[in-house]
């Protein structure tokens, strides 16, 4: 496996790359218009191999959370491609978008987003619910998975309940209920103790690490640089370097 | 998705209560209000289906039942005359003035049938036999007659008092629909009722008529029209002639329809701006739940879900609670309140729409929503 990242925008996408989960290609991202109009990217190419975990770091407005949402297809580029798993996600419809993202990306948020009237088990479980999984197997998978993250005591609580490490668990446990292959966190660790947030990118980063499974983190967070195969680093709107860590799968 | 709406929405305590506050408030105030309205519609009708005739003929330009336009008597054989009349007998109505024992008067309102017949008799006698008419002296008086003449202790069969000076007894106590202005009625036969009442040239206020087998009370009352020139009515035409003289004459209408729309308002405001606020609130979750794979479609049937459970459970309480103010506040006929079946689903239609009005405010901002906000720390 192998893994690249470029600021070539006439780069072209290897259609039968099947190696790559994560093809970027020349994307640009403006907010604005007319005079107030302010470039966020500006031509960025991206891979992520399979069995990564790819950590997108820089300082704020380099662009980091905007190609994460361009990447997840909730947020539209003004020009490039991108391809996960094979599939051009900027030319499916609004509908299809929808659908790619239920069956095949997992997300974890910075504030959690976790619905404050649902309990752990319940918020688990919403993926599942969005299938149209009967409401019995779904709290039982995400039963499973939140007692595997050591919340088996708690998954009746609701979020005010929680403290933040564990509803940050709740949250992971959302994320992978549905057995996603890409894993999209923003700034996971941000509300966290060192010693909670390090647990958490560490069973973030044993999910990557499986087979057909990638994941991408933005984040500030220094202390879990430790954990990325590859760090890129955003400046302005372009990749600015590449920082290889221990485990690159390649 | 429909258990994450409804936790969603039950789970959010203060806001399920304003909500369902809110609708139940407007559903109560339209039902009571429209109860109410509906009830005192029924009693300017009284005078009408108190007598139960078929067809009522009088002066052509009658606006309502209480307006007593008087007719020859020779009207009544003219209305007989006409083809498709089985039967046409006299009517006496008129406002007069009872002398109590006591020497108190009330005013009354005086029915005289016709002896023979009887026809125009009320539907129901409580006391007595309504036959007992047609001995000297003889009335029969009604529930409100009986409360207002002197109670049950005082009034009973037998008991005299005089109206217009003239001696009458109480035959029977009989059961009536109260009237708009409240009067209670008394019957008597036509030709008593023409004696006790003061001197006039003409005393005929109705003629009460019945069509033959195979001609509709319509047809009988077109025919009657169109060959004498009177006035005639169906029942029902009279009682919607004199409803309508009500609404456009009096303030009743503007009343109780302003009450009625500010219960939708207020309904409509309530339910709209709680339904927004619950929306707003929780635009970072929607928003995580469209970025996990939640469809605007899917969004919008939780959020009607939602309206319409609290819609439903609203409608239920405030019909409930409109009810038990008709039966605790209107028992005994002291108010005018009837509730209907088409007012309910009116007010059912109109809780629709403001469940629908305060949906689509929600809906449209979701359909708007980008899930990219959720990466918005």
């Amino acid at each position: 496996m192998g893994s690249a990242v470029s600021q070539n925008p006439a780069a072209t996408l290897d259609n039968e790359s099947t190696p790559w989960l994560v093809q970027a290609r020349g994307l640009m991202k403006s907010f604005g218009e007319g005079d107030t109009r302010i470039p966020v990217l500006k031509g960025v190419d991206l891979d992520v191999a399979r069995g990564e975990v790819l950590l997108l770091v820089g300082p704020s407005g380099s662009g980091k959370t905007t190609l994460l949402s361009v990447i997840a297809g909730i947020l539209e580029s003004d020009e490039g491609e991108v391809r996960i798993l094979g599939e051009s996600i900027l030319e499916l419809s609004q509908s299809e978008k929808t659908k790619f993202r239920r069956d095949h990306l997992g997300f974890i948020f910075q504030q959690y987003h976790l619905l404050p009237t649902l309990t752990a088990v319940e918020n688990a479980a919403v993926p599942l619910l969005i299938r149209g999984v009967p409401k019995h197997d779904a709290f039982a998978q995400a039963e499973a998975v939140l007692a595997s993250m050591g919340m088996g005591e708690r998954l009746s609580a609701l979020p005010n309940r929680l403290s933040g490490g564990e509803q940050q668990r709740v949250a992971i446990a959302r994320a992978l209920v549905g057995d996603p292959q890409l894993l999209l966190c923003d700034e996971p660790t941000a509300n966290l103790d060192g010693e909670t947030g390090h647990r958490i990118v560490q069973q973030l980063h044993d999910i990557g690490k499986q087979p057909d499974r990638g994941v991408i983190i933005v984040t500030h967070d220094t202390r879990i640089f430790e954990f990325g195969d590859r760090i890129i680093h955003m400046e302005d709107g372009r990749v600015d370097q590449i920082q290889h860590g221990q485990e690159a799968p390649v | 998705m429909n258990y994450v709406a409804l936790k969603m929405l039950f789970g959010d305590r203060a806001k399920y209560l304003m909500l369902l506050a809110g609708l139940t408030f407007s559903t109560m105030l339209i039902v009571q209000q429209g109860s109410i309205f509906w009830g005192l519609m029924t009693w300017s009708q009284s005078g009408i289906t108190n007598v139960n005739a078929p067809v009522w003929v009088t002066d052509s330009n009658i606006n309502q039942v209480e307006e007593i336009k008087p007719l020859a008597d020779t009207t009544v054989n003219v209305v007989r005359s006409v083809s498709g009349v089985e039967w046409a007998v006299p009517l006496y109505k008129g406002v007069q003035r009872a002398r109590l024992r006591d020497g108190n008067y009330e005013q009354i309102a005086l029915v005289g049938i016709e002896a023979s017949t009887l026809i125009g008799r009320p539907g129901r006698v409580l006391e007595g036999k309504i036959e007992d008419l047609r001995s000297p002296e003889a009335v029969a008086i009604d529930q409100l007659g009986v409360e207002r003449l002197g109670g049950p202790e005082n009034i009973h069969l037998g008991t005299t008092f005089e109206i217009n000076d003239h001696r009458v007894r109480v035959v029977a106590i009989v059961k009536t629909q109260k009237s708009f202005q409240n009067f209670p009625f008394v019957y008597t036969t036509y030709e008593r009722a023409l004696s006790v009442t003061p001197q006039e040239r003409r005393k005929l206020s109705y003629v009460l008529a019945s069509p033959v087998s195979g001609v509709s009370p319509e047809e009988l009352a077109r025919r009657i029209h169109e060959e004498t020139g009177l006035g005639a009515f169906t029942e029902e035409q009279f009682g919607w002639k004199t409803v309508q003289w009500i609404l456009k004459n009096t303030g009743i209408g503007v009343n109780f329809g302003t009450t009625v729309l500010l219960g939708f308002i207020v309904g409509m405001a309530i339910s709209g701006q709680t339904f927004y606020l619950f929306t707003v609130e929780n635009l970072p979750q929607f928003g995580a739940l469209k970025a996990i794979g939640a469809s605007t479609g899917m969004l919008a049937r939780m959020i009607l879900l939602q309206s319409f459970t609290v819609g439903t459970i609203g409608y239920g309480v405030g019909v409930g609670l409109a009810t038990l103010f008709g039966l605790t506040a209107g028992s005994g006929g002291r108010l005018p309140f009837k509730e209907t079946w088409p007012l309910l689903v009116g007010v059912a239609v109109a809780l629709l729409l403001i469940c629908t009005v305060s949906s689509a405010i929600s809906i449209r901002k979701l359909a708007k929503l980008e899930p990219a906000i959720v990466f918005r720390g």
